[in-house]
């Protein structure tokens, strides 16, 4: 703009919503959600090959008083359907989910009746991660995407703006079962 | 230069104004969105169990605990300046704490004997 360059060096410009994205992201607290299969792969992940550390969030909360993200790992039985909503409820804003792997996001391989088709049926989701399990390169992978959307999120007013055009837009869109040729 | 100590001071004068800094700034820009399960207790996610109001019962033999505890505590309280000026109260002070102790042994034993150090 020409501001900056006309300031002294050592100045930095920035705005609010840069500098609140990121220190929301820079380290994301998961609060400790592992219920099946995944749950192994987010301890690997946790683990010194995949260092889940380097982004900040080694420390697994175990209360949802004390964290920002919510991974739930594993199938959502439709017994523990609450106890997911009470944990989320219970987690002070702000808070994201993340989806991890194909039973979380969608009930995966069990198209039954004890498991719950997807988790965003019982908490709004922000970020779907595919994979039976998903390996822990795909976790940090959707972690990053998350920070992303995260950093660039808006605030405030903005914000009920963006989610009034994301639901009108949504709303609008062909669904999944109407799209013809090649979805790609 | 003066107080080798004065840097201490500082430094927790810094740690006083971050820590209530960082308090006030989150309670004056924090948003507040209050749901019923934030207040509630956190018990791994289930509805928590619900319990009396006041604390609910306890069994009534705790007064003789806390009876007992009091009048021997005094006591205790009463022993430890004589422990501290032992020295200067020479003879005189052992045989005045020595006649305060027999007073107190007395309802020891009376307690001893009716029971009130039986548990069960």
């Amino acid at each position: 703009m020409g501001l900056e360059e006309q300031a002294p060096s050592g100045i930095l410009l920035t705005t609010v919503e840069d500098l609140v994205g990121y220190f929301r992201k820079s380290s994301l607290w998961p609060v400790t959600f592992g219920l099946a299969c995944c749950a192994i792969e987010m301890m690997a992940t946790g683990g010194p090959r995949f260092d889940i550390s380097r982004i900040g969030m080694e420390v697994f909360r175990a209360s949802p008083r004390q964290s920002d993200l919510m991974i739930v790992a594993g199938r959502v039985s439709q017994k523990m359907a609450p106890v997911v909503r009470q944990v989320y409820d219970q987690m002070p804003e702000p808070k994201w989910v993340l989806a991890m792997g194909v039973c979380a996001s969608s009930g995966g391989m069990f198209n039954n009746y004890a498991v719950v088709q997807g988790v965003d049926h019982v908490v709004p989701v922000d970020i779907y991660l595919p994979g039976c399990p998903p390996r822990p390169e795909m976790l940090l992978h959707a972690i990053l995407a998350l920070h992303d959307q995260i950093q660039n999120s808006p605030l405030g007013v903005d914000r009920t703006a963006a989610a009034a055009a994301a639901e009108r837009a949504a709303l609008e869109a062909t669904p999944t079962s109407h799209m013809t040729g090649l979805l790609r | 230069m003066t107080n080798p100590y004065v840097p201490l001071l500082w430094m927790m004068g810094i740690a006083g104004v971050l820590a209530l800094g960082g308090v006030g700034a989150s309670a004056i820009l924090g948003p507040r969105r209050y749901n019923r399960a934030k207040l509630e207790a956190y018990e791994c996610g289930i509805q928590p169990t619900p319990h009396a109001i006041g604390g609910g019962r306890f069994p009534v033999k705790y007064y003789l605990v806390a009876m007992t505890f009091i009048v021997f505590d005094i006591e205790v309280v009463f022993l430890y300046p004589w422990a501290v000026t032992f020295a200067e109260l020479a003879v005189f002070g052992l045989v005045a704490m020595l006649a305060f102790l027999v007073l107190i042994t007395v309802p020891f034993v009376y307690e001893w004997r009716r029971g009130g150090f039986e548990w069960d």
